[in-house]
């Protein structure tokens, strides 16, 4: 749900929209605003499934640190989805494991951060 | 390769004011921060700051934010926003990608004699079954969607941790819209300031301290928690546990400083439990066991953004110092008055115990960093 009125920040300012595809599904987005905030402004909370227990993850640090959020956009996997801007016409999917490998994707481990945040061995 | 006298790595309240004290002495200064706009966590922070006039008390972060970079800016600071910094090299050589969030990514090196850490801190973690699952976000994360993309991440929230930042991001949710169903403390009293927990406990929110959250509900997502009261040994005591109903569970338990850099640099590390855990050794100049690397705010210490700034103005004086655009005389009376304003952020019953252990860094950092 966005936040349109707020008694601190005031009415929410006019932005332009792109529209993106989240698997297969058309969502309009503001135009400067992250891949994650267009899809939980859409109801869309899980953005990956994990390689080994296909356990689902979404958004966690929403500051690019943790790698939780991370999806397949214009067929590249390992996006941090919660600091990437939306643009028009952009494909996102929802990723599984590391993503496809001919994709760049690397089943065996994600090659995005693998940080302290990362919430547990199974990537 | 690109060169310059100083390179600042982070864009929050330290780095922008390392880089203004910094460029106002004559150094060419590049500022660097793997976001798109430059603030840190200022651009979140919606409520007024309180303290002295001088500390920007009813100022909200956000302003702060969009003043200090107008500051850098014309004070000939150069900004790379959308930089990552991953590798600190010997001789003074900084490797980066920028571009990775808009256009092609591509890596650039930068050489800079001097250089300051104020990469800030990362949001601890509290582990329980179903921590995993989407919903369970850290409190920051949640202020980021509603104050800053103006998204809710939740209706019925459970927050865990009654720090300021637990209680801060409690109201500022109900602000958004959102309830807050509980907030859960493991110890026996709340975390944060009075005047916080005040303005929720008024709304009526129940904050429960010696309580923690034994589990989340949920397939895909949450749908609820079970919480516990616990006792002296932090062990649930039986027939108290129940559950809540919430879309939406914040952890606020506190927050480590993001010194990964600092230790990729060569710092030698110390522990401070009250100021958040590892941190690189410093001195009272914000001069680290390296020649030429400084840190700056929570980095060096999690305190506030107040802190951060002060911290910030001391390191780039020093840094200045040390490619002697000022001298040491100068230098140390600069230096002396951001002291004198740090002191006093760090008093009260919050702030002494932050003093106390600040100078045990201070007192152990004077002999393992050298000066200029």
């Amino acid at each position: 749900m966005r936040i349109v009125h707020h008694p601190v920040l005031g009415e929410q300012p006019a932005a332009r929209t792109v529209e993106v595809t989240v698997d297969g599904r058309k969502v309009v987005a503001r135009e400067g605003e992250t891949i994650a905030a267009a899809l939980m402004a859409a109801g869309i909370k899980v953005h990956r499934y994990t390689r080994r227990k296909g356990a689902p993850r979404g958004l966690f640090c929403a500051i690019g640190q943790c790698t939780d959020c991370v999806m397949i956009v214009n067929g590249m996997p390992n996006v941090r989805t919660c600091v990437t801007p939306v643009a028009d016409g952009m494909t996102v999917e929802t990723q599984r494991g590391g993503g496809p490998a001919q994709a760049g994707g690397n089943t065996r481990r994600r090659s995005a951060g693998s940080g302290d945040r990362v919430r547990d061995g199974d990537d | 390769m690109t060169e310059f006298d100083v390179a600042v790595i982070g864009a929050g309240p330290a780095g922008l004011a390392a880089s203004i004290e910094a460029a106002r002495r004559g150094c060419r200064v590049l500022l660097m921060d793997s976001n798109l706009r430059p603030g840190g966590q200022l651009v979140k922070q919606i409520h007024k700051f309180f303290g002295s006039k001088e500390h920007r008390a009813g100022t909200r972060g956000i302003d702060i934010a969009v003043g200090l970079h107008r500051e850098a800016l014309e004070a000939g600071v150069v900004f790379w926003p959308d930089t990552s910094v991953y590798g600190v090299f010997p001789g003074g050589a900084l490797g980066a990608v920028r571009g990775m969030l808009g256009g092609e990514p591509r890596g650039v090196v930068v050489r800079a004699s001097t250089l300051i850490l104020a990469t800030g801190a990362s949001e601890n973690a509290v582990n329980f079954p179903g921590w995993t699952l989407p919903g369970v976000m850290g409190a920051g994360a949640a202020q980021t969607m509603i104050n800053v993309e103006r998204v809710l991440p939740g209706r019925k929230v459970l927050m865990v941790g009654s720090g300021n930042v637990g209680l801060i991001v409690s109201y500022q949710l109900m602000q958004a819209g959102a309830d807050v169903e509980a907030v859960v403390e493991a110890l026996p009293r709340v975390g944060g300031y009075g005047v916080h927990a005040a303005k929720i406990s008024r709304a009526g929110v129940p904050i429960l301290t010696s309580h923690t959250v034994l589990r989340a509900f949920g397939e895909t997502e949450i749908t609820g928690a079970e919480i516990a009261r616990i006792d002296e040994s932090w062990t649930p005591v039986p027939g108290t546990s129940r559950r809540v109903d919430a879309d939406l569970i914040c952890i606020a338990a506190g927050l480590r400083p993001y010194a990964r850099l600092a230790m990729l640099a060569g710092c030698r590390m110390t522990y401070s439990s009250a100021l958040g855990g590892w941190l690189p050794l410093h001195d009272r100049a914000m001069r680290t066991s390296v020649p030429g690397v400084y840190v700056a705010g929570d980095v060096g210490g999690v305190e506030e953004a107040s802190t951060a700034l002060e911290e910030g103005r001391i390191a780039g004086i020093s840094a200045s110092e040390r490619l002697g655009m000022i001298g040491a005389a100068d230098a140390a009376r600069d230096r002396e008055e951001a002291e004198a304003r740090l002191s006093s952020l760090r008093m009260g019953p919050f702030g002494r115990p932050r003093y106390d252990a600040k100078e045990a860094i201070y007192e152990e950092g004077a002999n393992a960093c050298p000066r200029p």
